[in-house]
């Protein structure tokens, strides 16, 4: 099983396959989309207490998932990268952070957004929100030390370790609403018991997640082909 | 009608600012993505063409840079 995830990783036929199909991952993310902003913006009904504020949700929620997921994928890589020293996953990595950098962003932004109307502030260093915070400045971190440092062994361990560090907050992040009493509500959608979110409003809530879910991987598709084509241009110059 | 709906009970502002705001930040993470990849194409492109004939057969043989030379300058999307 090892031998031939590695093989599968080290000639990046999965990949150079995958890199064919970006056209079809846009073309779904444009189509999923659409259903779902019309699902958000149109049939989902108002909150009994929030009105028309709770829409909000349909673009806070999904991307405060992916930047967890994407971070957490980012975290595995790394410490991978740690035991089996493998550069591609280093690659993989990389070319996942920007997209989680730039939904951690999109949840921080849209939740001040929902927090005006809901809670008469912008802004409170509320457990969930604070801890959030932090999550953007390990991604910040982790984009920044891509730039910052030269040495490539050191760049892989530094980068590496950002990863690994911030993944304590991860589990911070998911507790915190449970943990501490916080402004945040506890979740309502659930794995592994009953939701208390209504179909009618889990529904666009889906939707919005998987088209979040499309532009992340097709954001993640164009930067590996880009770090690809650079590894390539080293090649020339060695030639 | 429209303005009712964009209204939406006097929340339209805040939803309405919500997801411009989401789809702006796609439009610009996108465009900087493939404005990198066209970058890094372009780059490889004129290095290529830059080697001489030897040389160039010995990177043509190679599977990725076959590739890379396929899709153009400008990627498919």
């Amino acid at each position: 099983m090892y031998k031939f995830l590695m093989k599968f990783l080290i000639q990046n036929k999965f990949f150079k396959s995958i890199l064919k199909y970006q056209k079809y991952v846009l073309i779904s993310f444009f189509v999923i989309l659409i259903i779902g902003l019309f699902e958000a913006l149109v049939l989902s009904p108002q909150d009994y207490l929030q009105g028309d504020s709770v829409r909000i949700m349909y673009v806070h929620v999904p991307s405060a998932w992916l930047a967890l997921g994407i971070f957490s994928i980012i975290s595995i890589l790394s410490i991978l990268v740690f035991i089996f020293k493998n550069k591609n996953l280093v690659l993989i990595a990389k070319s996942l952070a920007p997209s989680g950098f730039i939904f951690n962003i999109i949840a921080l932004v849209t939740g001040s957004i929902w927090g005006r109307p809901t809670w008469g502030t912008w802004w409170a260093w509320d457990a969930r929100i604070t801890s959030m915070l932090i999550l953007g400045l390990f991604y910040l971190m982790y984009l920044l030390a891509w730039r910052i440092f030269q040495n490539k062994s050191y760049l892989t361990k530094i980068t590496s370790l950002i990863a690994i560090l911030g993944a304590i907050n991860v589990p911070i992040i998911k507790f915190s609403v449970d943990w501490w009493s916080t402004l945040h509500q506890p979740s309502s959608v659930k794995i592994l018991s009953e939701s208390t979110i209504h179909s009618s409003m889990l529904l666009p809530l889906l939707l919005m997640t998987a088209a979040f879910a499309l532009f992340s991987l097709l954001i993640f598709l164009m930067k590996y082909n880009t770090e690809l084509i650079k590894i390539k241009n080293k090649g020339l110059d060695r030639l | 009608m429209i303005l009712e709906f964009l209204n939406m009970n006097g929340y339209g502002l805040y939803v309405i600012s919500a997801f411009a705001f989401t789809l702006m930040s796609f439009t610009v993470l996108y465009l900087v993505i493939r404005l990198q990849l066209i970058k890094e194409q372009k780059k490889f492109v004129a290095k290529f063409g830059a080697l001489s004939s030897n040389k160039a057969f010995e990177a043509k043989r190679q599977k990725t840079n076959q590739e890379i030379l396929a899709t153009g300058i400008f990627s498919k999307i």
